[in-house]
């Protein structure tokens, strides 16, 4: 398979929504043929350019998966399988992009607030952003706002997305923020808030950034603000 | 049985009824017909009875009460079929009655005069003129042959449909009692591929009927083989009263081996007690009798244990369907009739409201989730009834197709095998190994054959209500998919040979 091939393959297994060769694909007839991880090692192997992987197999896979969900062709669980074959590619690629002097489209800290154990739009919203590029850094669930902001102080991300699913925990938000105010990062990371009882009028309310009601909205969000 | 049928789905039976009510319901039965007696009104009908050991006691000059012995009854009972096989035009529509096998089917029914057309017009808030909602219309119609054959079209379109019986009267000035029928089976048979079922208005066009039922399966011995039209009679008027012209039409249709359903409509607190105990016993009487008489005139005759008890509203004494009696008394009758070992042709999804909406759905559920959960055969009425069974409303009809989908998948047996379990472990262990614990993209196949529900499909995204804007354009897009039109020599076969048919209804063909 030469370059061309390749990327063409990467391009088709992401739109297939396979991370691997065990893995079905959207259309029937996939399983046991070499799917995103396989293809991605191939590349990387034969040195292929990883901006061109990057660019003529992900992004352009990913543009058709989201032309998919908005003509109604495909649905969530399509999107995040494509996504996740996505996410799969970057962790492979993570090296060789920073070698080749690529940058991520900006780290992306994310967290369900302390007291809150709801994680399902927390993790959706992680392989989304993922899939569209960014350095997900995932803290997981009922994180402490001081681990939030310490984080938030040492890795420096452009964007800090904060989940809650109760109304009693959602008041962590405005500590978090208070946090970063303290720590002198506030400036710095753009903060996401989302979750079902948050609101536009609430994220105004505790000085957050952006009230998403979906990955989409992220995802429409963190792209608007462009990378630092 | 072998060969193709449509599968409908199998259900484990929900009984409301212990084995000693159904026993107390039977000798109850037994004891209306043996003490009470049937009058009956029809000569013939007599005269089989008396052969067979019934008492026969003059009431008047016009009827008689027959009093048939439990033994008689009972004789009569074995030797009814307990699988009836219903044909098609295509043979995959082809229905399996098995008395023993709770397999549910869903049809139409009840041949409304009126025929309710959905419009969708724009209204203008009086408070606010810059809001507007887009909301439908429902005009009145008559019906007629156009209309008949647009509803045999769409139910042929409609997957949740298993066969027709149809759920429009035809009331052209050019349509007589003599022309009746012989243009409503054309009409059904030719736009749709799936059974079709009927009352008969004139005996007299029953060999016509048959001639054009044969000549579309192919002749007398596949029509034999392949009985692609099956009759209904209401020879029983509640309460227990045998009348003269529809015990004549059961006599012939049982004569000749056709099969036909013996059903009796009740209405508790009228025609019947109220009671559930008194009901269904005055109604297993009267089915009892007519299926009695099937089997005297030709033992073996394939019948369907015709159940259609109601109960009346005490404000007007109109039926009412979306009454809580009403599922007692179906299921009730459903049992009775798999005690019987004979195939039950039961009722549900009649909505008592005269438009669709929240009223006629709720009313619609309510005895389609029941009724089919009990396991009876064949359950008619099913689609786009409203206002009792006199208004047909097409896009009433596309909803409920929707809706019955989903009860049908509901009781759908669950998938419990070996591989369904290996399946899923595997799925379980992947997952557990992954970062995010998500399974959706697990559901992507499941979703795609089809196994997996995905959502609503009249739901609309701007969470507006929309749903009958969203079922009738769906309904236009179902109705402009190709007719299953009968062949060009099969029409003109038809045409040749049945009389009566309007020349109009032949296709236009280049």
């Amino acid at each position: 398979m030469n370059e061309k091939e390749l990327i063409e393959k990467i391009r088709e297994s992401v739109i297939q929504g396979r991370i691997n060769s065990e893995d079905e694909g959207f259309d029937d007839g996939y399983e046991g043929q070499p799917a995103t991880v396989e293809l991605i090692e191939e590349a990387v192997g034969n040195n292929v350019d990883v901006r061109g992987i990057v660019i003529g197999g992900l992004t352009s896979g990913m543009d058709v998966v989201g032309k998919n969900f908005e003509t109604g062709k495909y649905l969530i669980p399509d999107m995040l399988a494509s996504a996740e074959a996505v996410g799969a590619a970057m962790d492979i690629l993570a090296p060789h992009l920073e070698r080749a002097g690529v940058e991520s489209k900006g780290k992306f800290v994310i967290a369900t607030v302390k007291g809150d154990l709801h994680d399902i739009g927390k993790n959706i919203v992680s392989i989304m952003l993922k899939g569209a590029g960014y350095d997900v850094i995932d803290l997981g669930t009922d994180v402490p706002a001081e681990k939030i902001a310490a984080t938030a102080a040492e890795q420096k991300p452009r964007f800090l997305g904060l989940s809650a699913l109760l109304t009693t925990t959602m008041r962590e938000m405005e500590g978090i923020i208070h946090l970063l105010k303290n720590n002198g990062v506030r400036g710095d990371v753009k903060v996401l808030i989302g979750g079902a009882p948050t609101s536009r009028e609430f994220a105004e309310k505790i000085g957050a950034d952006a009230h998403c009601a979906d990955a989409f909205q992220a995802i429409e969000f963190t792209n608007s603000v462009g990378v630092a | 049985m072998t060969g193709d049928f449509r599968p409908g789905v199998i259900v484990r039976p929900y009984e409301r009824l212990t084995k000693e009510e159904v026993g107390a319901i039977d000798e109850a039965s037994l004891s209306i017909l043996k003490e009470t007696g049937i009058i009956c009104f029809n000569e013939e009908a007599l005269s089989l009875f008396r052969e067979k050991g019934c008492t026969v006691e003059p009431v008047d000059e016009r009827s008689s009460k027959v009093k048939i012995p439990s033994k008689t009854m009972k004789d009569a009972l074995s030797t009814v079929p307990s699988v009836v096989k219903l044909g098609a035009r295509d043979p995959r529509n082809t229905l399996i009655l098995d008395s023993k096998v709770p397999r549910i089917y869903f049809g139409s029914g009840s041949e409304t005069n009126v025929w309710l057309d959905t419009k969708i017009e724009t209204f203008v808030s009086a408070t606010n003129g810059e809001r507007k909602r887009d909301l439908p219309v429902f005009v009145e119609e008559r019906g007629n042959v156009e209309r008949l054959a647009t509803s045999a079209k769409l139910a042929e379109e409609l997957d949740s449909l298993d066969f027709f019986i149809r759920p429009v009267n035809i009331q052209d000035e050019d349509i007589t009692e003599m022309n009746h029928d012989v243009n409503k089976f054309y009409i059904s048979l030719g736009n749709m591929t799936k059974h079709v079922q009927a009352g008969l208005t004139n005996l007299d066009q029953l060999d016509n009927v048959i001639r054009l039922a044969e000549i579309v399966a192919g002749g007398k011995e596949a029509f034999r083989d392949n009985p692609i039209i099956s009759f209904i009679t209401c020879a029983v008027k509640s309460p227990l009263q045998m009348v003269d012209d529809a015990t004549r039409k059961l006599i012939e249709f049982a004569k000749r081996g056709l099969p036909f359903v013996v059903s009796s409509s009740p209405q508790g607190g009228s025609t019947a007690p109220i009671q559930e105990a008194g009901m269904v016993a005055q109604i297993n009487a009267e089915i009892l009798s007519g299926i009695a008489l099937a089997q005297i005139v030709n033992p073996g005759s394939p019948v369907l244990y015709g159940s259609v008890p109601v109960r009346a509203r005490m404000d007007n004494l109109h039926d009412m369907y979306g009454a809580p009696e009403f599922n007692q008394y179906n299921i009730d009758c459903v049992q009775m009739a798999r005690y019987y070992g004979i195939p039950s042709y039961s009722t549900a999804g009649v909505g008592d409201s005269s438009t669709p909406g929240v009223q006629a759905t709720i009313e619609k559920f309510f005895t389609h989730i029941p009724v089919a959960m009990s396991g009876a055969q064949y359950i008619h009425y099913s689609f786009g009834l409203l206002d009792r069974t006199n208004t047909f409303c097409p896009v009433q009809a596309v909803l409920d197709n929707q809706h019955i989908g989903m009860i049908k998948r509901f009781l759908a047996g669950p998938r419990m095998g070996p591989d369904d379990f290996n399946e899923s472990l595997a799925q379980i262990n992947k997952v557990m190994g992954s970062g995010q614990k998500l399974y959706a993209r697990f559901v992507r196949k499941g979703l795609r054959t089809g196994q997996v529900y995905s959502h609503y499909p009249f739901e609309s995204r701007d969470g507006e209500d929309r749903v009958i804007e969203m079922a009738l354009d769906h309904m236009n897009g179902l109705l402009s998919r190709p007719g299953k039109d009968l062949s060009p020599g099969i029409e003109d076969e038809i045409f040749a040979q049945v009389p009566g048919l309007l020349p109009r209804l032949k296709k236009q063909r280049k």
